[in-house]
């Protein structure tokens, strides 16, 4: 993903200096925060396109079961079968309904994608705010635990560790995405927080004798919103895709349902070749539509930050 | 022929959200060969605008709207691509604000000059390194720099050898007028000034036009032949240098005048001009300075004053310079 | 200098961690991978000697032992490269199994990440210059729909389509079952035929990165001074583009080209085990199905340097590119 250096707008010759009075406090309150992010997110072609996706994807996994037609686990219908007006998406070898799995898997998805992003990005915030604030050697320490980390190959550490570990549970998935994904955002937090120590802001808020929390928390973090928010989108882009990994290759649970676990018993049963062409295609098209509506998102995170990539 | 005709230039920018602004309105001007002119004014007058205007600079959301540039005869105003590009060579040139930033970080300062003489080059020429090493040492005298900075990257240089190093890029072009964009901004006062000298120098050794851009009125005073004040996008005074420190003149300038305290003085007393700059996102009736003017009549409400005589030059102000026409007008 | 002797002295201080963090990890886990390791091959039906099995603990975790003395023991059986016996191919050791399949993944990994970058990074000077127009927009949306596919899934579609439906590539291995591994043409040949669907899988899917990355770069240092005063002074548009624009931008995409590779290894881990392409990857994939503990060490510690290595060399590449680190 890209690596966002955000800047300030190019002095325009003759443009107007607009001063906006507000009320005070580096802070508003979180619901306006909030609505105003929205709004501009969804001024940006990209990015509105990706919310719309990811709204969709969400109102099919809370609506599951008003939207699908029947049990995703029941094993009551005739196995290997192609789509039919029952099953719209045929069945499973175990005899399972293709199209209520998918209705189903949305919620699993959309959980690890979330929630695995959510706790990666807090880990990175953390880890970066601190590097970034204190130079010395806790920094030291810390960039170079994150380049470790960072080096080292995420898939491949991901695959070894839930093969260690016993439990299959998808909260095991969760923090094995996690656990291996934070250390790209922790690095472009860090560089981030070192950049706007040194600016007059937070010298003059530290002299006038703001505590470091307040520092970290008031005057630095709020600066780097539009940075966190693409961390965690790029985090829960590359959650969504670790865990159908996981599943793909039987080191999640498989008896969830997930658009994961779909295409890791497609591949057992043979799918592709019963002619089921469906069991691949339907899970992996909605896997990718997840994951590009987080990155459409994220390109107007970008533009949001980076006044140069903003549409003319 | 003047070298540079410049009738009603209008600079509009167009954001995609929010008003259009029109930075620079309704301009002309002229500048004779040889002629060294400064173009002062606060920030946001429009005069960094009007130089790239000038030299077909302006990029979206700026525009150049309307007018006439006429150099050496041909209207460049609508020129592109190639031709434009050719124009560059023999004709007009620009030195940026920055000449901190204007090099690229992974060139040195020999490939520098090689890509601007192999740019130009005329069919038949070449510029192998030997010629272009030869050109570059003999450019880079002329603005007081020594050979060994041909292999220098331009971190290794200081600000001041930096922006040197531009002017003498933009004199390889052998230009007939180049426009200085606050070229001494952000260098010290000492290199300011050396710097400042350079350009004089170079100016009256190699008899190229010049317009000199700058929201210090000092430095501007001191280089140039002529002055040029510029308030909300519009040209408000033209007076030769000397003439400009004494005798009446537009309130501005004697506004901006006054602002220069003298440091020597037992008192010093720092003065200011009331008020803000318009808003140029909306139309402007009348002139532009009268909320801020001492001397604002009911006419300088109505009509937007016209250049017109006052001693050695123009001044667009009903009070010091009425003129019938726009008495007419109103 | 400052820069090299910083990267050597960092390249060899996290060398030295990704190995010690391969020592630790197994001992931390839960349920012992030494036991579960041993009686696995106890079972494989092969007779394993007591060199075997002692080289298996060093590396899971020898019972009743100070954790310097493995650790030690460690180092000592790395450096003679001695990994134990896998069960998984228990007539074999570790050593010979990796040596067996590494060429196909460097083949494979290593042809399809270069030539991805190549083309990624020229699409992207090309959509970033010409940045709002109808060559970005198709470039960028085009990047975007091929960047959400996960390989593997693109993968099977494509074995789907271009294998099975339509036959024209084979449709699972690195070469003809009828072919041993040998440098002869029709080996050779056979081994490039297998690759290509394996190859289109990787190229795509990392393409789009190197695509939005240096697009991105290349809009931010198309706002440079350097830039303007470029086209100022009247160069040629194709100079400006190539020599001040885009070898700027280059450099942060080069950085990251080191750190990517991480993601390349991953990715081709699901495509070899989908094409079932005797790499790297595709032993990664069995020794994880299988809970093969040594083959999963002694893979990861492979992997882990390899990735090591490369980054080292991009950093060092990366001085050629850069002046400004030259001091």
């Amino acid at each position: 993903m890209s690596i966002v250096s955000p800047v300030p707008p190019p002095e325009v010759p003759g443009a107007r200096v607009e001063i906006r009075v507000g009320p005070a406090g580096p802070i508003p309150g979180p619901l306006r925060f909030l609505s105003r992010a929205l709004r501009t997110l969804w001024s940006n072609r990209k990015a509105s396109i990706g919310l719309v996706i990811l709204g969709l994807i969400i109102l099919v996994a809370v609506f599951a079961q008003l939207i699908a037609p029947h049990s995703p686990t029941a094993t009551t219908f005739v196995p290997y079968q192609n789509p039919s007006a029952t099953n719209w998406f045929g069945t499973t070898g175990n005899g399972q309904d293709v199209f209520s799995q998918m209705v189903y898997g949305a919620r699993i998805s959309l959980l690890v994608g979330i929630a695995a992003g959510a706790m990666a990005t807090l880990v990175a915030v953390t880890i970066g705010l601190i590097a970034g604030y204190r130079p010395g050697v806790i920094d030291e320490l810390l960039s170079f635990m994150t380049n470790l980390v960072l080096v080292i190959p995420g898939l491949p550490l991901m695959f070894i560790l839930a093969a260690y570990l016993q439990s299959r549970s998808v909260w095991t998935i969760v923090l094995v995405v996690a656990f291996t994904s934070w250390a790209t955002g922790a690095r472009v937090i860090r560089s981030q927080a070192s950049t706007l120590r040194t600016r007059e802001f937070v010298t003059s808020a530290v002299f006038s004798g703001e505590g470091l929390f307040r520092v970290v928390f008031r005057e630095i973090l709020p600066n780097m919103t539009s940075l966190v928010a693409g961390s965690f989108f790029s985090a829960a882009t590359a959650a969504v895709m670790a865990e159908a990994s996981l599943e793909f290759l039987g080191l999640g649970d498989p008896n969830t349902v997930s658009w994961g676990t779909i295409l890791y018993y497609a591949q057992q049963q043979n799918s592709l070749l019963t002619g089921q062409w469906v069991l691949v295609f339907a899970p992996g098209l909605a896997i990718a539509m997840l994951a590009v509506s987080f990155t459409l998102i994220n390109f107007g995170v970008d533009a949001l930050s980076n006044p140069r990539l903003r549409e003319k | 022929m003047a070298l540079l005709e410049v009738q009603g230039v209008n600079v509009v920018y167009e954001p995609t959200r929010g008003q259009r602004i029109w930075s620079v309105r309704d301009v002309d001007l002229v500048l004779e060969q040889g002629e060294f002119v400064g173009l002062v004014g606060e920030s946001g007058c429009g005069k960094s605008t009007l130089g790239f205007a000038l030299t077909r600079m302006l990029r979206p959301p700026a525009r150049l709207e309307s007018g006439v540039i006429r150099f050496d005869g041909v209207d460049i105003s609508t020129l592109k691509g190639e031709k434009l590009r050719r124009q560059r060579r023999n004709g007009f040139a620009i030195v940026l604000q920055s000449g901190m930033n204007a090099l690229n970080p992974v060139r040195n300062v020999e490939h520098h000059f090689g890509d601007i003489l192999k740019a130009h080059a005329h069919a038949g020429e070449h510029y192998p390194g030997a010629t272009v090493r030869r050109r570059g040492t003999e450019l880079l005298g002329k603005v007081g720099l020594d050979a060994e900075v041909l292999s220098r990257f331009p971190h290794e240089l200081s600000g001041g050898m930096r922006q040197r190093v531009s002017i003498a890029l933009a004199l390889a072009l052998e230009p007939r007028m180049i426009i200085f964009d606050e070229p001494t901004t952000a260098l010290d006062v000492i290199v300011q000034k050396a710097v400042i000298q350079t350009i004089k120098d170079l100016q009256r050794e190699n008899g190229f036009s010049a317009i000199l851009i700058s929201h210090d009125l000092g430095v501007v005073l001191e280089a140039t032949d002529r002055v040029m004040v510029m308030y909300a996008g519009r040209i408000v005074e033209d007076q030769p240098s000397k003439d400009l420190v004494s005798g009446p003149h537009h309130p501005y300038t004697e506004a901006l005048l006054r602002c220069y305290a003298d440091p020597r003085a037992e008192e010093i007393h720092l003065g200011g001009i009331p008020g803000t700059p318009p808003d140029l996102s909306l139309p402007q009736t009348g002139c532009s300075f009268t909320p801020r003017c001492p001397l604002a009549q009911e006419i300088c409400h109505r009509v937007d004053p016209p250049l017109a005589p006052l001693g050695n030059g123009l001044v667009a102000c009903h009070v010091r310079a009425p003129s019938a026409a726009a008495v007419r007008d109103g | 200098m400052r820069y090299v002797a910083r990267k050597v002295v960092l390249f060899l201080v996290t060398l030295w961690a990704a190995i010690t963090l391969n020592f630790i990890l197994p001992r931390l886990m839960p349920g012992s991978p030494v036991d579960a390791a041993l009686a696995k091959l106890a079972s494989s039906g092969q007779t394993i000697t007591n060199a075997q099995r002692r080289a298996v603990e060093i590396q899971l975790g020898v019972p009743h032992t100070s954790l310097i003395t493995q650790y030690w023991d460690y180092w000592t059986s790395i450096v003679q490269l001695n990994f134990g016996t896998s069960y998984s191919f228990p007539s074999e050791t570790v050593v010979q199994t990796i040596g067996k399949a590494a060429p196909w993944t460097l083949a494979l990994v290593g042809v399809t990440t270069i030539l991805a970058f190549i083309i990624g990074t020229l699409l992207g000077v090309y959509a970033g210059w010409r940045r709002g127009k109808a060559a970005d927009t198709s470039v960028t949306l085009g990047a975007t729909f091929f960047a959400a596919f996960p390989p593997f899934w693109l993968g099977l579609l494509l074995l789907y389509v271009f294998a099975f439906k339509y036959g024209w590539f084979p449709i699972k291995g690195g070469y003809d079952p009828g072919e041993t591994p040998n440098l002869s043409l029709s080996f050779l040949s056979s081994a490039a035929y297998h690759s290509v669907i394996p190859a289109l899988t990787l190229a795509i899917t990392s393409l789009s990165g190197w695509v939005f990355g240096m697009r991105n770069n290349m809009i931010n240092t198309l706002g440079e001074d350097y830039v303007t005063f470029a086209e100022a002074n009247g160069l040629r548009t194709r100079t400006v583009a190539l020599l001040y624009a885009a070898r700027n931008a280059l450099l942060p995409n080069v950085t990251a080209f080191g750190l990517s590779l991480g993601a390349v290894v991953g990715g081709s881990v699901l495509v070899e085990g989908v094409f079932s392409y005797p790499g790297l990857g595709n032993l990664l994939y069995i020794a994880v199905v299988n809970h093969d503990f040594p083959l999963m060490q002694a893979l990861f510690l492979v992997i882990t340097v390899a990735m090591l290595v490369a980054i080292f060399i991009v950093d060092m590449l990366y001085v050629r590119l850069d002046p400004r680190v030259r001091q």
